[in-house]
């Protein structure tokens, strides 16, 4: 039986530029599905395909066991879509914007203004809820922008980049709605450029470049096609980086990719918490200072290298703040299972000790 | 933001809605409502849109009036050429109206409010019909308020109450009809900056190859067939006999002879051939 949503070889052109190649999908009702993948590989294409928006030169979609193409006003009724950019009228209060939608969903005007004040209490938005929305915070707007997709609680929701341009804490916050609306059983197709995002909400995860399906499965499937663990090294002089990237080499069984910046050097191994062990007594015998060492599984930054052959997230047009808040969250995130072999790394009479703990955290990475 | 999400809130979505035309209209005039707390949310624009047709009137009353002799009138002086004006000015001001639905509607596609609406189970001809809608009462309050200060310049309706609320009638009609064709420019084009030019640029051709301002009389003889055809011309010529001003002595063009049946004729013609190409190019619309 076909999913909530479901796609077969949508195809859609746009001059000369094939926005979408064949895209495939499946999503089983009540999962979440992340749309991963860089600017322009076709994402919002496919979402706008699915919503009605758009029409495919050719392929089929069904959403909620709903013909798109033959029936996409009986579509419109069991879909809501939170877009890129928070779709509402800046002129109108909170509240307004949301009595609209609910009348445009045909509903009552009283059972729209109801449902209206619901909303905005849920979404912490009932203390700005008569000010006209121009006032608002990006935060508010995009809570504001997912209680209208909300209106008539749809079965199928569709949020493309839904947390593009939001700071740490209001992306948990909407993490954490998400969430809710999965455990009550919303069917959800999300797109996202962000790894980690993917990685947290999705159950399934298709990796789309240049209009085509490139990976699917879950977070783990497709960690585990990238291959193995990886060492990190965080080198503590710069001058240093080349000897402890040349060392690396001989223990890593592909290639080393180095961060000048940040002084890291990550290497594809196997042979886990040994292995480790040996090439941090290499690099002390070559005088290489080392801030942090450890052994991490891939991630899907990792994954969608080996992919595509480049990083999902070098995006010119991601704001400042956005690279910066994503690039803190990753690096606390990686550094967590490194942390138990930080302290060691200082002097050489830790180095007993030193297998040990990188031996523990990579049995923790490994659950 | 703590609050649960439970499923006790979901409802089950309603049944697809076919009432005919309710649901067009119920839809038509939820957008007619937005747009109109919107102007009086941004009273600046309705401002300008009052001050400009004055302007003109100003202008044209008192810069070039002496300068435009208008025939038939034999007193051939500056009040007969304000009286001969006044429907002119009244008819560009409706058609003014294209430029505010442009410029309106290229802005919900620029921040996406079209997305959302046509991703919503709504009649498909709704945002531009309510879009349409609320430019005509902007439209009417304008017309109001032009109507007072042509009544302080001197200018009069000599032939009664109820021809000249026809002839206010025709105005609108024809205001209406022009606010599709903004609504289709809007549409078309891909900033609200280009809206507003390019719902403006036309309009000067258009109101000028035309009885509106002066005599076409005197016009090239091939300009003069342009503005005996021109739907605008029917409207004022219209316009000038139910107020009854001057009318210039108009040619004996089909639509100069019978300018009240071509006003309203041009009008419906512009509403059902506009409305068509901007609900469907709405169809398709992509920000």
């Amino acid at each position: 039986m076909p999913g909530a949503i479901y796609a077969e070889g949508l195809v859609k052109t746009f001059g000369k530029v094939r926005a979408l190649d064949g895209v495939d999908l499946d999503v089983p009702e009540g999962t979440v599905l992340g749309l991963l993948g860089p600017n322009g590989a076709g994402k919002t294409t496919a979402v706008r395909v699915l919503t009605t928006l758009l029409r495919p030169d050719s392929g089929k979609a069904v959403v909620a066991g709903i013909d798109v193409l033959k029936r996409p006003n009986d579509v419109r009724h069991v879909i809501g879509l939170s877009g890129q950019f928070a779709a509402v009228d800046e002129y109108l209060t909170g509240r307004e914007n949301l009595h609209m939608v609910g009348q445009l969903y045909q509903l009552s005007s009283r059972d729209a203004k109801t449902r209206a004040a619901e909303l905005l209490e849920r979404f912490d938005l009932a203390e700005a809820a008569d000010r006209t929305t121009k006032t608002y915070s990006g935060g508010m707007r995009r809570r504001l922008d997912l209680a209208a997709a909300l209106v008539v609680s749809p079965p199928v929701m569709f949020m493309d980049e839904p947390t593009t341009g939001l700071d740490p804490r209001n992306r948990q916050a909407l993490w954490g709605i998400m969430q809710e609306l999965v455990a009550g059983g919303t069917t959800l197709l999300l797109t996202t450029q962000y790894l980690e995002e993917a990685d947290q909400l999705a159950h399934d995860i298709c990796v789309v470049d240049h209009g085509r399906v490139i990976a699917r499965g879950t977070s783990d499937q497709l960690k585990a096609q990238t291959g193995g663990e990886r060492v990190e090294v965080v080198v503590h002089d710069h001058e240093r980086i080349a000897t402890a990237a040349e060392v690396l080499r001989g223990f890593g069984k592909g290639e080393a990719s180095v961060d000048n910046h940040t002084r890291k050097i990550t290497v594809p191994v196997s042979g886990g918490a040994k292995l480790l062990a040996e090439a941090i007594r290499e690099l002390d015998a070559r005088g290489v200072e080392i801030d942090d060492i450890g052994l991490r599984r891939p991630t899907l930054d990792d994954v969608f290298i080996s992919l595509t052959g480049h990083a999902a997230e070098a995006q010119p047009d991601n704001g400042p703040d956005d690279t910066t808040s994503t690039k803190n969250e990753k690096n606390t995130k990686n550094t967590k299972n490194a942390t138990n072999a930080t302290n060691a790394t200082k002097d050489d009479g830790a180095r007993s000790s030193l297998g040990r703990n990188a031996g523990e955290s990579s049995g923790e990475a490994a659950k | 933001m703590n609050t649960t999400v439970t499923s006790a809130a979901r409802k089950t979505a309603p049944p697809p809605a076919r009432g005919g035309l309710v649901q067009p209209m119920r839809d038509s005039l939820v957008i007619a409502r937005r747009n109109l707390i919107r102007m009086v949310r941004i009273p600046e624009v309705v401002i300008f849109a009052v001050i400009q047709p004055i302007m003109f009137v100003v202008l044209f009353a008192y810069v070039f009036g002496g300068a435009i002799p208008v025939p038939g009138e034999p007193g051939n002086n500056a009040a007969d050429y304000r009286e001969y004006l006044m429907a002119g000015i009244f008819a560009q001001t409706v058609t003014f109206a294209t430029a505010g639905a442009g410029a309106g509607i290229a802005e919900d596609m620029h921040k996406g409010l079209v997305d959302r609406f046509r991703s919503l189970p709504m009649s498909r001809g709704a945002v531009l019909t309510g879009r349409t809608l609320a430019d005509l009462v902007q439209t009417t309050l304008t017309v109001v308020v032009l109507t007072i200060v042509a009544l302080i310049i001197g200018w009069r309706a000599h032939d009664g109450i109820l021809k000249a609320i026809a002839a206010i009638g025709l105005l609108l009609l024809l205001g209406y009809a022009f606010s599709w064709i903004g609504a289709l420019i809007g549409l078309s084009v891909r900033t609200p900056e280009a809206a507003t030019s390019g719902g403006l640029i036309w309009l000067f051709p258009l109101t000028f190859v035309s009885n509106a301002f002066v005599p076409t009389a005197n016009m090239p003889t091939f300009l003069q067939h342009v503005a005996d055809w021109n739907p605008f011309s029917s409207t004022v010529l219209a316009c000038r006999q139910l107020f009854g001003n001057p009318d210039g002595l108009p040619s004996d063009a089909w639509p100069m002879e019978h300018p009240v049946l071509a006003s309203v004729l041009w009008s419906i013609v512009i509403i059902v051939l506009f409305r068509t190409l901007a609900v469907r190019k709405y169809r398709s619309a992509t920000a």
